[in-house]
């Protein structure tokens, strides 16, 4: 489904800020995979997103989605078959338009100079109302004036309202409280149960790591550097991946030590 | 003053408010929408009155109108070119433009900066003769700018609820939010300011036609006196208006503006204030918000001062 092969990123090259996010990741995910990424921050979690997503190009290797060689397509391009989330809720919808014309950019369906019909307002509302929040009865209000977790609740749910070949969750609940977290979990795991979409989530939280999904990477200086699945996930509990957190950690140190002296 | 002159003003006020309206419709486009402010503003309004005046100097009144909105296509074009294409920073692609087009007209001019249109058959002219002789007569100017605003406008509300035109205000409100629609937020621009611009060439090109003359001054200032009328506009429509509203609510302010500009000028004030009236318009439409936010905390500051003060003066007391 997605194959990411020898993809390496550098950003400033060639200056003293020069950082090497990604560093020769190979990578297969299968069709169907939910897959939790976890790491330190400036493992390069963010960056594999951004690579996948077409945010910038890599450096060097190849990404094919599906069998198409996306690594070279623009961000737009692929988003017709890419749903992302970002961790600030504010990031995926526009906060001056209603819910309503939202919904409708991200439906995109008919032509250009097409207006949205009828049916299509009433399949919004169902959509809607799958949430839970009540929104189906705010149609008309901006965007601007919902809540964090309302906003990424819908930003979700625009994500893959064409049911995206792959989507991708950018900490999408790092910026929210406890009760909501919970909330856009849940409904996270529904949506993407219910199409059967190949998803990326990157998280903090260890526990969601492991129990979201059927797949755990940890990253760690721009190189996955554990990868469980299967039985071997299944055993795995929060206080084994804090060991090899912080084995990860203290090579980095090491290596910093080997430095300096 | 006399009272008999007042529908005169009343009718100048409502030609010029609506044919520079158009303007001000295209800086809600750019502006309000958008967010891109486009000071290529007054080079395209002169582009367009010359590229009118030349076709219709050349005998072809209706073809004028047509033509120089393509003028302002092609210019609104370039200046978004230069945005998404080449790197250049808005506001300064539209100042380039703005600069390079003062050759550019004249140039279409013929190497002089001032055409006249005396004998000249125009849209205006056309009319004119249509409505000679019935009680219409007096009103062909009138006439002409209610059809081009009714157009423009109707345009706009319908245009702005499409699935391009969704994407072009998203791209002004969240252009990440764009891009992951899989829409090509460089296509939304160009398509925004294309269309804004022969809005602006239009108004330029009927301007020119109703007063008979072009010169290459007549766009100068533009772009501000359109802001001030479009903030004005603001002020009735509101921001959470609908479309339509907001549309109506920018014409409405463009002649406000321009009556309260006529107003002014039987009260003696000189012609040339024009600018720096609508300068200080867009000043106060503009920081008038900010300074409201900053009110409260001014507030407190005052109040705490005299608080202290009162404390110090206890204090010395005991």
């Amino acid at each position: 489904m997605l194959k990411l092969n020898h993809v390496t990123k550098t950003f400033n090259p060639g200056t003293v800020n020069a950082k090497t996010a990604l560093d020769d990741v190979s990578l297969h995910i299968n069709r169907g995979d939910f897959v939790s990424i976890i790491g330190a921050n400036g493992a390069g979690k963010s960056t594999i997103m951004g690579a996948i997503a077409g945010e910038f190009f890599t450096d060097t290797g190849s990404i094919i989605l599906d069998g198409e060689d996306v690594t070279l397509k623009p961000e737009h391009k692929r988003a017709k078959v890419i749903g992302r989330l970002f961790q600030d809720p504010m990031r995926g919808s526009a906060p001056g338009m209603t819910i309503e014309e939202n919904l409708a950019l991200a439906a995109g369906k008919g032509g250009w100079l097409s207006m949205v019909k009828k049916s299509e307002k009433e399949e919004f509302r169902e959509r809607l109302a799958l949430l839970g929040m009540g929104l189906e009865d705010r149609m008309h209000q901006p965007v601007g004036l919902l809540s964090g977790g309302q906003r990424q609740a819908l930003t979700l749910m625009m994500a893959t309202f064409n049911a995206p070949k792959l989507l991708l969750l950018d900490e999408h609940t790092a910026a929210l409280d406890p009760a909501t977290v919970e909330k856009v979990l849940d409904i996270t795991k529904k949506v993407v149960e219910e199409n059967s979409i190949t998803c990326l989530m990157v998280t903090h939280n260890m526990q969601t790591a492991l129990e979201l999904g059927n797949r755990t990477l940890m990253m760690n200086a721009g190189k996955v550097i554990y990868d469980a699945a299967g039985e071997e996930r299944a055993k795995l509990q929060v206080s084994d991946l804090l060991v090899l957190f912080k084995e990860a950690a203290g090579r980095a140190l090491d290596n910093d030590r080997i430095l300096l002296s | 003053m006399s009272l008999a002159s007042f529908p005169g003003i009343i009718q100048t006020a409502l030609e010029l408010g609506l044919i520079s309206s158009l303007t001000v419709l295209a800086l809600f486009l750019s502006y309000s929408m958008l967010n891109v402010c486009d000071l290529s503003t007054d080079g395209c309004f002169t582009l367009g009155a010359a590229v009118g005046a030349v076709v219709a100097i050349a005998g072809h009144p209706l073809l004028s109108i047509p033509a120089a909105m393509l003028a302002g296509v092609l210019s609104g074009f370039v200046t978004a070119f230069l945005q998404t294409k080449m790197g250049i920073n808005s506001l300064l692609s539209g100042i380039i433009v703005n600069t390079g087009l003062y050759s550019v007209t004249i140039g279409i001019m013929g190497g002089s900066s001032l055409l006249s249109m005396n004998k000249t058959e125009t849209v205006f002219t056309a009319v004119k003769s249509l409505t000679e002789n019935t009680f219409l007569g007096p009103y062909f100017k009138l006439i002409v700018a209610v059809i081009a605003v009714a157009l423009v406008t109707a345009f706009l509300s319908v245009f702005l609820r499409t699935k391009l035109g969704l994407a072009i205000r998203a791209t002004g409100n969240n252009p990440d939010m764009v891009r992951s629609s899989s829409i090509n937020t460089t296509f939304t621009t160009i398509v925004g300011l294309c269309v804004a611009n022969s809005f602006t060439a239009l108004s330029g090109c009927l301007l020119a036609q109703s007063q008979k003359s072009v010169n290459i001054d007549i766009g100068s200032g533009m772009v501000t006196v359109a802001l001030a009328s479009l903030l004005i506009g603001g002020i009735f429509a509101g921001k959470k208006g609908g479309i339509t509203a907001r549309a109506i609510g920018a014409v409405l302010g463009a002649f406000i503006f321009r009556f309260v500009y006529a107003i002014a000028l039987r009260f003696n004030m000189p012609a040339f204030m024009l600018k720096l009236v609508s300068s200080v318009i867009v000043i106060i439409a503009i920081s008038a918000p900010y300074l409201k936010s900053r009110f409260p905390d001014f507030k407190r500051r005052m109040q705490h001062k005299k608080t202290m003060k009162k404390a110090e003066k206890e204090a010395e007391q005991c």
